[in-house]
């Protein structure tokens, strides 16, 4: 046992010893120096030194791994070997602008026994030792050159698909720190560093830190911002020592890449680098072309991958109903992405990283050539364009004179699909990847010998990849396909004639003359005896090849594809709908001013606004549609939502996060958006969760489907900022692990959570008279610059909020501390404490008819509403939730039943009402000439459960239309069908498919805890949380957490 | 100390509940014949009798008709005119009366037993009739429940409740009736989004570990049905005795099942085994109609007010899913979801109206088709002579929020107490700010 322990030792050393053992100058060496004079020249070859020259019959000289000389007509010197390219190419080594190649495994996270009801370990603030800062996944102290190691099967992989130099990049945490470019020679760390400080690396992935905050996207944007304030107040400050703060300033010199996956975390991580002025690149997941304009908008240059998505198993038509239209459209146009990028002049390099098979790269490019991506680009995107980006464009990235000898030698044009790369030069060292024939095979060929008659041999494919196929003439002619194979000049094919003779026959031989091409060797047939063979070369092989046809090109053809829609999901549009100008004749208007509910009247509605409200308007150019029998309301709006926000809704990892901002995560490829308007609702205020005290500053967004997520804020509306009390701040009803620190976390009680506000807003005033005194030089802090605006009025107050008694608490502490409520949201049992909001000024959005989903709620009423309204606060209902948002209406319609509220004071319950709560009443809520055209357009009494939401517009847009409904719908199952028959005939092609598998939106409510994204995947921590899931899924089985 | 804690708090809790349904006592049989007069009734059956009457006598329908009704003189006389009467709903998936506060109080939550067939559970026996939600669900028309238990594959048996009673016995309307069955799904993380996700350990596909799943199933009710053969068998088996009236016909089999694929692997399996099921939740049974209606199973569609499964899917689909199956020939029933949430049921059926379905035929779902598929239809779903005096009296269109407004209600001719916790808080703060309670 001990000695083949010992024999796979001396193996391995084998395996891993270098033809030539190179030492740096101050490395004792072993045995004898082997120092050589590494001089080569590479004549008649056709040598692309860039994307922009080409020299034909040039000549290659190169000496102690830099290029000597390149040109046409250099003699070559004594003392170098020469190799003659006659029929070849040379091009410069490509460079992949991002890889982790040498980088260690990010290590797994830490996940204790008894996950499964425990959680993780609660780690507030870092645990590393060291002088670092508070959060692990900042780490910009780490150093790619401190532990990058050559990995010769690595280098090996990219060295095939013909890379010699690459961004090595540590691929964890939001601040990953700086990385290197190194090449990718099979020699010692000492000798291949090109840059190591290629540059600073960010993401919004927290990867493996175990800190829990951030534990949402929001969370994430929150810290970087946070760390960049922070990294300039530490430059002028003299208290405190911190690693982090110091390199991440040290780093902001180098090109700074941010690995964001979609068109909107490029813009979300574009605004925090307009912010700081930072110009990042973006390294991207390849789907720019979903929102081109956007992204040439950025100013930014990119990293594209060539990631395109494997056709999906369509063939069952049940099962194919789990890919989602986003999916197959996706599938069609990944290819063009490269293309689209070029033509709208983007700066972008290529990159393999995430491309599984090394074989799909060439694949791939050819792919986004066919697709209108030019072997120029193609050329600088994956040489000159990376070379630049890692600060190394004076070393690699062309062929030139004093840069570093890395080269490719062809076959062939790089880009051609029979291109064959032979040989991959990295810093002077030859790679062989496809041994060089200097004798290319391919041709017709006699074949002699005994037995052998009027038989001709056919070698077609490429050099490296031969194929052979054999024809026998005459009266019994036979076509066959033959296995050939070629070690260096030995040379072995085999077939069966079938009958000409019969059996397999087994042909081994050699190249016994290169001019004419010339085959010989001993045939052994069926019967075992043997006789001499000879083929004799008599012309090129006719294109095309024997039976089975030449090895087809995998790249998808250029055919072709549908448009891309916006916004990239079912219902997205080809061309994003505009103002109309439109006469509503004739309908029962609910105006929500003071004439109140107008039968037969009429509504004009142009430029995004309200014209006029009356009867027998003239219609001039407007378009007329006949209402009559029809009702006209004011837009819904829905005070309450978690809708069109990604990345998780709780930053619940603290009791405060008032630095978080829905703002940053909005998503505007929300199919909730298209839901809503078609129920009517025009505007919808995103809130934070309600897991802690203090969350997030919201956002009120309009339900502009199509636009981008900016595009979405409603203009110059006042912010606001999500509070909470009670059981979900408490954390009472969170268990099974899907709350990091349950049990953990203060407060743990309603006199806790006082305690809280008062800490908060005494530290804020603090701050804010320290700011008032010392301006920068007291750090700026984003959690308690919130705080600070909440008293000077500049942000606003919802207040998530069930029992009388945590009521009132909150408005005593806000008395006390200076600040207002502006909203309690939820607040089912405000109609207990109605009078003393009254006497405090503060609105209520709430449930029509929600209790008993939990113990707070034990006492809520559907009379509530009109409890309150009597007592005259500003009422609201509201959602929480996507379904019961798109049928506000009938929950105002409730009021009517429970308490007889008029139904004119009903619908205000979803319309003006929450609008004046959030402070827009001068804008939208009524229908009432100059304010915004957000108005719906309804079969029958809007509070009936009989009406159905016929039209919606936004801003005059039409977003919503029945009427077409069916036809949209029609023409998506149309487009659909479409690409699954491409996506078929794929598949019949020979492609590798995948299986069905929509990732389906998760819809929030208050209670949502979302860690998933930001958590490395692990065998382990999956299995627990299925655990987990499973027995949790047994008690959610039907009602949605409020 | 803990549990000095937790006694004191069941305490506290206990005159918290106390406090609403002290007054509200179950209603006595029903002791003079009584006629309702001048109504608009909804038969449901999907007549509608303009100017109607109605007489019922010791619990019983014994007449109803146009115009006045005859013979009817000692008769308690109620004048609708102008009014509508109404079968009682039925709600035949639930958890009203299992459980009483949803989150947070785990003391409260009887609908999910530990383990994976569970067919011998009751839950007929945990149907609290002195939960606070029944009356506020009843307030609402909603008369007949049938709770139903929850988790794991097999989550027990039920039986149907009328909802007004002073304990489980009596609110027995039938009794166990029907096993429940969680047909395995193929999609991962349906319910749950992706908090579902297997581990990526394993090799299986979705495909094949639901069909492990079905193979399962398959063997599990061979065997029960065997040991239904046996007339007595050496070692009895509580489960396969549960499972006995599924072979027999006097148990059907109700399957929660919402993919297509489900739904027909769920027809085959009852086919096969010759029992007769239910698909409960049926979101995609618009999908396939023709092995339903060929093999006669019934829809329970679990609610109208959702959001459709995919992206792609018609925005309105769960508002469309009643008349896709009116139209192919589907006998189906609706249910709504939860417990509290059933106060909601008739607006849940009257979503559909503005999507294909009649008004009639709306009703229809939640009255004589719940009845027919829970096997109460020779006893109630609709006003018909000789069948229960299961019924209400509302001021206005019941499956319309704005209009329904119930007045009188009776359960096998009981008339019922229709005040509730929230009527009465309501009051009580009404009161507090002098203003009026307009219930």
């Amino acid at each position: 046992m001990k000695k083949l322990l010992l024999f796979c030792f001396a193996l391995m050393i084998y395996q891993l010893s270098r033809a030539q053992e190179k030492y740096p100058e101050t490395f004792p060496v072993n045995g004898a120096w082997d120092v050589r004079p590494e001089q080569f020249a590479f004549i008649n070859a056709t040598i692309v030194v860039s994307g922009d020259q080409t020299i034909t019959g040039g000549t290659l000289l190169i000496k102690n791994k830099m290029i000597e000389a390149v040109g046409a007509g250099i003699a070559v010197p004594k003392g170098y070997v020469t190799i003659d390219l006659k029929g070849k190419y040379i091009y410069p080594g490509l460079v992949d602008a991002y890889s982790t190649y040498g980088m260690p495994e990010a290590p797994r996270q830490a996940f204790p026994a008894g996950g499964f009801g425990g959680g993780r370990t609660s780690n507030p603030i870092s645990t590393k030792a060291g002088a670092f800062g508070w959060n692990e996944a900042i780490k910009p102290e780490m150093s790619a050159k401190m532990v990058f190691h050559t990995n010769a099967t690595t280098a090996a992989d990219l060295k095939k698909i013909g890379f010699s130099t690459v961004q090595s990049l540590i691929h964890d945490g939001i601040a990953r720190g700086t990385s290197v470019a190194v090449s990718l020679a099979d020699d010692r760390d000492n000798f291949v560093m090109i840059n190591d400080q290629a540059a600073a690396n960010y993401s919004f992935n927290k990867g493996t830190a175990a800190t829990n905050y951030p534990s949402s996207l929001m969370g994430t944007v929150a810290l970087i911002r946070q760390t960049y304030y922070d990294a300039q107040w530490y430059k002028n400050q003299k208290e405190e020592y911190n690693i982090s703060l110091d390199e991440f300033n040290k780093a902001q010199s180098l090109s700074q890449i941010f690995e964001a996956s979609d068109p909107q975390s490029v813009l979300r991580a574009a605004k925090i680098g307009k912010e700081f002025g930072k110009q990042y690149i973006f390294k991207t997941d390849g789907q720019e072309y979903q929102r081109i304009d956007a992204m040439k908008g950025t100013g930014s240059a990119f990293i594209i991958p060539l990631t395109f998505p494997a056709p999906y198993d369509v063939e069952d038509a049940l099962d194919a109903r789990n890919i989602s239209y986003a999916q197959l459209k996706a599938w069609e146009l990944a290819p063009t992405n490269p293309g689209v990028m070029e033509k709208a002049g983007i700066k972008f390099a290529i990159t393999s990283y995430g491309i599984s098979n090394a074989r799909d790269f060439w694949t791939n490019i050819r792919s986004a050539i066919n697709y209108g991506l030019t072997e120029k680009q193609a050329l600088n995107s994956l040489t000159i364009t990376p070379a630049e980006m890692l600060g190394i464009a004076d070393k690699v990235g062309t062929i030139a004179k004093g840069k570093i000898a890395s080269f490719l030698i062809t076959s062939n044009d790089l880009f051609k699909a029979d291109n064959v790369i032979y040989e991959n030069w990295v810093e002077g060292q030859q790679y062989v990847v496809s041994k060089m024939d200097i004798t290319d095979l391919r041709g017709n060929y006699t074949l002699t010998g005994s037995g052998f008659t009027n038989t001709t041999i056919a070698i077609g494919g490429a050099p490296g990849t031969y194929d052979v196929n054999l024809s026998h003439t005459g009266a019994d002619s036979t076509r066959t396909r033959g296995t050939i194979t070629r070690t260096g000049d030995q040379v072995s094919i085999y077939f069966n004639l079938k009958g000409n003779p019969a059996g397999i026959i087994r042909l081994s031989g050699y190249i016994a003359s290169a001019s004419p091409i010339t085959l010989k060797g001993i045939a052994t047939i069926p019967d075992g005896s043997s006789v001499n063979w000879t083929a004799t070369y008599t012309g090129p092989a006719p294109q095309g090849g024997g039976p089975g046809g030449p090895r087809g090109d995998a790249a998808r053809p250029n055919v072709p594809v549908g448009p891309v829609i916006y916004p990239f999901v079912a219902y997205g549009n080809t061309e994003i709908p505009k103002a109309e100008t439109v006469l509503f004749k004739n309908a029962t208007v609910w105006t929500n001013e003071k004439e109140g509910i107008l039968k037969n009247a009429d509504v004009l509605i142009e430029n995004g606004k309200i014209k006029a409200v009356g009867t027998n308007l003239s219609a001039g150019g407007a378009k007329v549609i006949d209402a009559t029998g029809k009702h006209l309301t004011p837009g819904i709006v829905d005070e309450h939502s978690h809708i069109a926000a990604t990345g998780g809704i709780n930053e619940g990892t603290q009791s405060v996060t008032a630095e978080v901002r829905v703002a940053d995560v909005l998503d505007a490829q929300d199919i909730e958006i298209y839901r809503q308007l078609a129920g009517g609702v025009t505007t919808s205020h995103i809130l934070h969760g309600s897991a802690n005290a203090i969350g997030g500053q919201t956002q009120l967004i309009k339900h502009r489907w199509g636009l981008l997520p900016e595009q979405l804020k409603v203009e110059g509306a006042d912010g606001f900022i999500k509070f909470a009390l009670g059981e979900n701040v408490k954390g009472t009803n969170s268990g099974a692990g899907n709350q990091p620190n349950a049990n953990l976390r203060f407060p743990q009680t309603r006199m806790g959570v006082e305690e809280v506000y008062v800490d908060a807003f005494t530290r804020a005033k603090e701050y804010k008279e320290a700011r008032a005194i010392k301006g920068n030089n007291v750090r700026r802090d984003l959690e308690l610059e919130t705080l600070a605006d909440i008293m000077d009025n500049k942000r606003f107050i919802t207040c998530h909020s069930y029992v009388q008694s945590e009521i009132n608490m909150l408005m005593h502490v806000a008395d006390s501390m200076g600040f207002h409520v502006n909203t309690f949201t939820h607040i089912l049992e405000g109609y207990k404490v109605a009078d003393k909001m009254k006497a405090h000024r503060v609105a209520a959005s709430t449930f029509s008819d929600w209790w008993a989903y939990k113990n707070e709620v034990a006492e809520a009423i559907p009379y509530n509403g009109k409890l309150m309204h009597d007592e005259g606060l500003i009422v609201a209902f509201n959602s929480d939730d996507a379904e019961m948002a798109r049928r506000l209406n009938q929950e105002a319609g409730k009021s009517v039943t429970y308490g007889k509220m008029s139904e004119e004071d009903a619908l205000k319950l979803v319309t003006l009402n929450p609008a004046t709560m959030l402070h827009m009443e001068n804008r939208i809520g009524s229908i009432k000439p100059g304010k915004d055209a957000d108005v719906v357009l309804w079969s029958a009494d809007p509070l009936s459960i009989y009406a159905v939401c016929e039209k919606t517009y936004v801003d005059g847009v039409p977003y919503w239309d029945f009427s077409k409904d069916a036809d949209n719908q029609k023409r998506m199952k149309t487009d659909e069908a479409r690409i699954i028959q491409k996506m078929v005939e794929a598949k019949n092609a020979g492609s590798a498919t995948q299986r069905p598998a929509a990732a389906r939106r998760r819809l929030y409510t208050c209670d949502s805890i979302e860690e998933e994204n930001f958590v490395v995947k692990d065998a382990y921590t999956e299995m627990e949380k299925a655990r987990a899931a499973a027995s949790a899924e047994s008690d959610d089985n039907n009602i949605k957490n409020q | 100390m803990k549990k000095t804690i937790l006694s004191l708090g069941g305490l506290l809790l206990g005159i918290t509940l106390s406090y609403g349904q002290a007054t509200i006592s179950p209603a006595k049989p029903q002791s003079k014949p009584i006629v309702i007069t001048g109504a608009t009734i909804h038969v449901g059956n999907g007549q509608v009798i303009n100017n109607g009457y109605i007489t019922f006598d010791k619990g019983k329908i014994t007449g109803i008709g146009e115009g006045s009704a005859p013979g009817t003189s000692g008769y308690e006389v109620i004048d609708a005119t102008g009014k509508q009467v109404y079968p009682g709903f039925i709600c035949p998936m639930t958890t009203l009366g299992l459980i009483e506060i949803e989150e947070g109080a785990k003391g409260t939550v009887d609908d999910v037993e530990t383990g994976t067939y569970n067919p011998h559970v009751r839950s007929l026996v945990a149907y609290n009739t002195d939960s606070k939600v029944i009356p506020t669900v009843r307030s609402n028309g909603i008369l007949l429940a049938q709770p139903i238990p929850n988790g794991g594959i097999i989550s027990g048996t039920s039986s149907v409740v009328q909802l007004d009673a002073w304990n489980w016995e009596d609110a027995a309307y039938k009794k166990d009736i029907a096993v429940h069955l969680n047909w395995p799904s193929a999609s991962a993380g349906r319910r749950g989004g992706r908090r579902g996700v297997a581990p990526e350990t394993t090799t299986e596909t979705p495909a094949q570990r639901a069909q492990k799943a079905v193979d399962e199933l398959y063997t599990l009710f061979a065997e029960a049905k065997a040991y239904a053969e046996i007339a007595k068998p050496a070692v009895t088996n509580v489960r396969f005795a549960a499972m006995k009236g599924l072979f027999n016909g006097t148990k059907k089999l109700f399957i929660v099942a919402d993919e297509a694929k489900q739904i027909t692997q769920a027809v085959t399996f009852a086919k096969k085994l010759g029992i007769q099921a239910v698909i409960v939740g049926g979101k995609d049974s618009y999908l396939v109609t023709d092995i339903l209606k060929e093999n006669n199973v019934p829809v329970i569609i679990r609610e109208t007010q959702a959001l459709p499964e995919k992206e792609e899917d018609d925005v309105y689909i769960s508002y469309k899913l009643p008349m896709l199956l009116q139209n192919a020939g589907v006998m189906y029933g609706l249910t709504g979801i939860g417990f509290w949430r059933q106060r909601n049921l008739p607006f849940e059926a009257g979503e559909a109206v503005g999507y294909g379905l009649t008004k009639e035929q709306a009703l229809s779902m939640i009255t004589l088709n719940n009845a027919k598929i829970l096997g109460i239809d020779k006893t109630t779903g609709t006003l018909e002579k000789g069948k229960d005096a299961n019924l209400f009296i509302s001021g206005g269109d019941a499956l319309d929020m704005i209009t329904i407004d119930v007045q009188n209600a009776f359960i096998q001719g009981r008339s019922i107490n229709l005040d509730n916790l929230h009527k009465q808080l309501y009051r009580k703060f009404a009161g507090k700010y002098g203003v009026k309670a307009n219930l």
